[in-house]
């Protein structure tokens, strides 16, 4: 294991005082910091190796270029891909999942098919299929929540089993890997087994939650296609990564045209590049990119297997603090081992905008709304949680200042 | 911890012109998609002056303030004082600092209002 208070010094914000406040940091789940060695690569990138790649013969564009590709070198080895060719950048998750939608969905999905995801995603992993069910005349299917008071939060996965085994016509299982709001994790293992049992279905994980949480490794999930960002691990905004296995890559069309994704050139009309290049039209976000390389690393250092058991370590403590405070109900499943550092709570009487708003007044970062999962919103039966989520610079102490700030604002709107 | 002040927990938990009107001349309603702060607001208009006021609504506490603190400045008011009434003039009863984060909440039931002026007008004509 590591020491949360040494990673914690890694992270130069971390150290900011705001009004004679240390800051808190409790909002990862929507973007992590950054640590120094990201910052400083991104610096030294401009300083030192500033140049477009792919097509610069001098010094500093070779350095650019083998810096840009090192990163796709580490994100395969990061999520246990086959090959680099399987890896694009793209700027998020979001895009990652909408350059599925736009190529694969175009070729794959017919009048009639059926696209199911689960009531627990967010927007980025909804509208884009709700779009291609529209446009193409398929059905959007939902896997609901299961209704048993023992498993709640969890996907009903009977209803799964029961719906794949009575509808054939299943072409796409899009599904999140751990959900924003309510930190479950789905067996997507198990469903990525159901989907291919089917025989031409495929499946998409949104990894945004999970992989700076948890071990990735594409080829034991046996997933399709697996998309993430950057910045909620660790790494610089504008980049995302999505993994596709390659004999998918190599049938789906371009999702943008222009520079640098294509081989021939005539007046009239072009072949494409090799993978992963094809999908990568126009000077990328090269700084970024080479400057995840050293966000990866950094988890890499500390270990996956150590970041998910200190997370455990932080939901044990939080959960055991926060379930003894009257009048607030959290909104998580029962077992830790089934979620990820990201706890959902309400407070009757104090609405989760006061709550974050009161938790600022004590330089606690944390967020209040309906975290972009509408439909989950509904499906819970509340208008929005609070949420505390966690990263590897959190500590116990962290969490203490969070339960002071609870306590503040119950005592501010007088609820007992 | 100047935006709790007492007026705005007071309008919170105790909301006036709470409740939904029988027979109202306009019913508006609003939401606030980001943090869920929902709104609908019922007027009786007679003589062109506002003569009974309801409303309902969950969120936040800014949200729902605002809306019951807007809703006792302008019941009996005439439409175009109404009409005339201004954010300013919102803001001075609400009494705290409003945080650009917050506009959103604080202005909710306001632009109801607005709203529902317009729409008066709209069929009176
Ligand atoms: C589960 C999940 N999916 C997708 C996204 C979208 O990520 P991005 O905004 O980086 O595209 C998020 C981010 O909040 C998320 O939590």
């Amino acid at each position: 294991m590591f020491d949360p208070h040494l990673v914690k010094k890694d992270f130069p914000i971390l150290s900011r005082v705001i009004e004679n406040k240390p800051l808190v940091y409790l909002d990862s789940a929507s973007t992590s910091q950054k640590p120094q060695s990201v910052i400083d690569a991104i610096t030294n990138y401009y300083a030192n190796s500033n140049a477009n790649i792919h097509r610069g013969v001098y010094t500093i564009a070779q350095e650019a270029d083998a810096a840009y590709e090192a990163t796709r070198e580490s994100v395969k080895t990061f999520i246990n891909a086959k090959s680099t060719e399987e890896i694009i950048f793209t700027r998020n998750t979001t895009e990652g999942i909408n350059l599925v939608a736009y190529t694969w969905a175009e070729q794959n999905i017919h009048e009639g098919d059926i696209i199911i995801v689960s009531a627990l995603e967010h927007h980025s992993n909804l509208i884009p299929w709700q779009q291609v069910a529209i446009k193409k005349n398929a059905r959007l299917e939902v896997i609901p929540l299961s209704r048993n008071p023992e498993t709640p939060y969890l996907l009903d996965m009977e209803w799964l089993k029961k719906y794949l085994t009575e509808n054939k016509s299943v072409k796409l299982i899009a599904i999140t890997h751990a959900s924003n709001v309510t930190g479950t994790i789905n067996p997507i293992k198990e469903i990525a087994s159901l989907a291919h049992s089917l025989g031409s279905a495929k499946i998409l994980i949104d990894g945004a939650q999970s992989a700076a949480h948890l071990p990735i490794d594409v080829q034991d999930f046996d997933c399709d296609f697996f998309a993430f960002s950057s910045h909620k691990m660790l790494g610089p905004t504008g980049v995302g990564i999505l993994y596709g296995k390659k004999n998918l890559l190599e049938e789906m069309p371009p999702f943008l045209f222009g520079g640098d994704m294509i081989r021939e050139v005539h007046q009239r009309d072009a072949t494409w590049n090799d993978l992963p290049w094809k999908f990568e039209a126009g000077t990328q976000n090269i700084a970024d990119v080479i400057a995840f390389k050293e966000a990866i690393t950094y988890l890499t250092n500390l270990g996956m297997e150590n970041v998910r058991q200190h997370d455990q370590k932080l939901i044990g403590y939080a959960r055991a603090k926060l379930e003894n405070i009257k009048n607030l109900k959290l909104h998580i499943p029962k077992n830790d081992t089934d979620m990820t550092g990201v706890i959902s709570f309400a407070i009757s009487g104090i609405h989760p905008h006061d709550i974050a708003e009161i938790f600022n007044s004590e330089n606690v970062c944390i967020r209040g709304g309906n975290h972009c999962a509408k439909p989950l919103m509904e499906s819970i039966s509340v208008p929005a949680t609070a949420r505390i989520s966690f990263s590897v610079y959190n500590t116990e102490e962290d969490i203490d200042i969070a339960i002071e700030a609870i306590m503040k604002a119950k005592k501010i709107f007088n609820i007992s | 911890m100047d935006l709790y002040a007492e007026n705005i927990l007071d309008h919170f938990q105790n909301p006036r012109n709470h409740g939904r009107l029988d027979k109202p001349t306009i019913t508006v309603d609003d939401a606030n998609p980001l943090c869920g702060d929902k709104l609908v607001l019922d007027l009786t208009v007679e003589n062109s002056h506002i003569k009974e006021i309801g409303f309902d609504g969950s969120g936040c506490a800014i949200s729902q303030a605002a809306m019951s603190i807007l809703t006792e400045e302008i019941l009996h008011k005439s439409l175009t004082d109404a009409e005339s009434f201004s954010k300013d003039e919102l803001y001075k009863l609400l009494g705290v600092a409003i945080s650009p984060a917050r506009v959103k909440c604080a202005l909710l039931g306001y632009t109801l209002l607005k709203k529902a002026i317009i729409l008066l007008k709209h069929q009176a004509q």
